[in-house]
C-alpha cells in the first residue's frame, strides 16, 4: 500500500490523513514501519507531557482544563488517550472524550482515543509512532494520558519529557507515598481535587517522601544515565482543581520550569538517546516475539522437546535454549 | 488488513437528550462482542459529532435519540460528513424513531434504526455486517 499521499497531507497539517494513518499504524505493524519511515525526519519538535494516574483521579478532565490553557497561549495541541483492552473479548470502552467537555476546535486540538491492546507499562504498542504522526502534524504540545494506573506501570517516563502524576486526596498513606515505581518517575506531582478533604494531608506525604530521598540520591553506578532526568531534577508539588482551574497559573509555570531544567542542565540530550534506544528496544521485543510465536507454532520439533520435558529428560531452560537455536541468534 | 484489525465503532447522543443507559448498554454489549468503542457522552452537537469521527476515523457511528430530535439532527449530521468528504462510514441510529420518520432518515444515509426491545446480537451483526470499509 501506498502512504505518499497521505504522508503529503498529514505534512500540510489535513486533519483526516493524521486520523487514518493513526488508524494505520495501530492495525498494522508494516504500514507502521512504511509511515514512521517516512515521517521521521518530521519529527521531534513537540514537547510531550505525560499524563498518568490511578483510575478515576481525573486525568481526562484534568487534561480537558490544561489545554484550554495551552490553547490560549496559541499552542496546536495534540492528546493521545489510551484506556484498557479487555482481556475476556479483546474489545475496549475508550471514555475519555467523555470528561473532555471544553468544545475544542479541529484547528489546534486533536484529539484520540486508543486501546492499549493487552500491552503492560501504561501505553499502547502504537502509542510512540502516535506521538509521531501528530508531531509531523504539528503540534506543538503531546499530551498523552496512560491507562488508569496502579503502582508499576512506569512506560510513559521513557517517551514523555515531562511526567505529571495524578494523586487525589483521601488514597493511600504516607507509605504508599515511598513505594518504588509510579512514585519514582514523577517529575510533578499534582494534587487533583483539591477541594476534598485531605488534599493539604497529601502535600505533606509527598513533601516528606521527598525529603526522605534528599541526603541520599541514587547511586551512581546503579542508575547510569538512564535515570539522569529523574537524580537531578527535585519533583514539584502542586495541588489543583481541574473543575474550576484553580491553581493551573502556577502548573504551567512549572512545567516551563521542568522544560527549561531540561534543556540548561543538557539532560535533554540524555533523554533524547534514551527515547530512541528504548523505542527501538520495544519493536525489536515486538519482532522478535512474533518471530518466537510463529516458530512455536509452526516447527514440528517444539512438540519434541515439550515430550521432553515431561519426561524430565529436559527442562523449560534447556528447551528455550533450544529454542534459541532454533531461531539461529545465539 | 492485518493481525489485529479491531472494528472501531464511536457511540454518542446528539443534542439535549439526557437518556444514555440505552447507549452504554450497546456500548458495552459492543465492547463485548470485541470491538473497540468510543463513548463521547451526552449531549453533543453535530460539530462535536463530525469533529470527533473526523479524529477518531471510526468504521462505525451509532447514534442514540430518544428526544425526537432525530429529524432535526441526524441530516445535519450527513451532511457535515459529506461536506468533510467522509462516505466510507457506517452510521446507525437508534433509540425512538417513530416509522413514518425513518423515510426521511434513510434518504440520508442513515441505518439500523433500532428500537426497544432489541436483541443487543442484532445490532452487533449489524455493525459487523455492514461495515463500508
Amino acid at each position: 500500500m501506498d502512504f505518499s499521499n497521505l504522508i503529503d497531507k498529514l505534512i500540510d497539517g489535513d486533519t483526516r490523513a493524521a486520523a487514518r494513518l493513526i488508524t494505520l499504524v495501530e492495525n498494522d505493524i508494516q504500514a507502521a514501519e512504511k509511515i514512521i519511515n517516512s515521517i521521521y525526519k518530521y519529527t521531534g519538535n513537540a514537547y510531550i507531557l505525560g499524563i498518568t494516574g490511578a483510575p478515576g483521579s481525573g486525568k481526562s478532565t484534568f487534561i480537558s482544563t490544561l489545554t484550554k490553557r495551552l490553547i490560549t497561549q496559541g499552542k496546536k495541541i495534540g492528546i493521545i488517550c489510551v484506556d484498557p483492552t479487555s482481556p475476556l473479548s479483546g474489545g475496549a470502552l475508550l471514555g475519555d472524550r467523555i470528561c473532555m467537555k471544553e468544545n475544542f476546535s479541529l484547528d489546534n486540538v486533536f484529539i484520540r482515543s486508543m486501546a492499549n491492546r493487552m500491552q503492560l507499562g501504561g501505553l499502547a504498542r502504537a502509542t510512540e509512532d502516535t506521538i509521531k504522526i501528530l508531531d509531523a502534524y504539528g503540534c506543538d504540545i503531546i499530551i498523552v494520558e496512560t491507562v488508569g494506573v496502579g503502582q508499576s506501570e512506569v512506560d510513559i517516563f521513557k517517551s514523555a519529557h515531562t511526567v505529571v502524576v495524578l494523586l487525589v486526596p483521601g488514597l493511600g498513606d504516607d507509605i504508599q507515598a515511598i513505594k518504588a515505581g509510579i512514585m519514582e518517575i514523577t517529575d510533578i506531582f499534582v494534587i487533583n481535587k483539591m477541594d476534598l478533604v485531605g488534599a493539604d494531608k497529601k502535600v505533606a506525604d509527598i513533601t516528606q517522601m521527598l525529603e526522605l530521598g534528599m541526603n541520599f540520591k541514587y547511586s551512581e553506578e546503579k542508575t547510569e544515565t538512564n535515570f539522569a532526568k529523574i537524580k537531578q531534577w527535585t519533583p514539584e508539588i502542586v495541588k489543583v482543581n481541574s473543575k474550576t482551574g484553580e491553581n493551573f497559573e502556577e502548573l504551567l509555570g512549572i512545567i516551563e520550569k521542568h522544560k527549561n531544567f531540561l534543556s540548561s542542565s543538557g539532560i535533554i540530550a540524555i533523554y533524547k538517546i534514551n527515547r530512541i534506544k528504548n523505542e527501538t528496544f520495544q519493536i525489536l521485543k515486538y519482532k522478535l516475539t512474533k518471530k518466537v510465536e510463529k516458530l512455536l507454532s509452526t516447527n514440528s520439533l517444539i512438540e519434541d522437546y515439550i515430550k521432553l520435558v515431561m519426561d524430565k529428560s529436559l527442562d523449560p531452560y534447556s528447551m528455550a535454549n533450544l529454542i534459541i537455536q532454533l531461531l539461529g541468534m545465539e | 488488513m492485518s493481525e489485529s484489525r479491531k472494528i472501531k465503532v464511536l457511540v454518542t447522543k446528539p443534542g439535549l437528550d439526557g437518556h444514555d443507559r440505552g447507549a452504554k448498554v450497546l456500548a458495552r454489549a459492543l465492547r463485548d462482542a470485541g470491538m473497540e468503542v468510543i463513548y463521547t457522552g451526552i449531549h453533543q452537537t453535530p460539530d462535536d459529532i463530525v469533529n470527533t469521527i473526523i479524529q477518531e476515523d471510526p468504521d462505525a457511528v451509532m447514534l442514540s435519540m430518544l428526544s425526537g430530535a432525530h429529524n432535526a439532527l441526524c441530516p445535519v449530521i450527513m451532511e457535515k460528513l459529506k461536506a468533510n468528504g467522509i462516505d466510507d462510514v457506517l452510521v446507525g441510529v437508534g433509540g425512538i424513531i417513530p416509522d413514518e420518520d425513518k423515510p426521511l432518515l434513510k434518504k440520508h444515509g442513515l441505518q439500523g434504526f433500532y428500537g426497544p426491545g432489541t436483541e443487543l446480537k442484532e445490532i452487533v451483526e449489524f455493525v459487523k455486517n455492514n461495515l463500508k470499509r
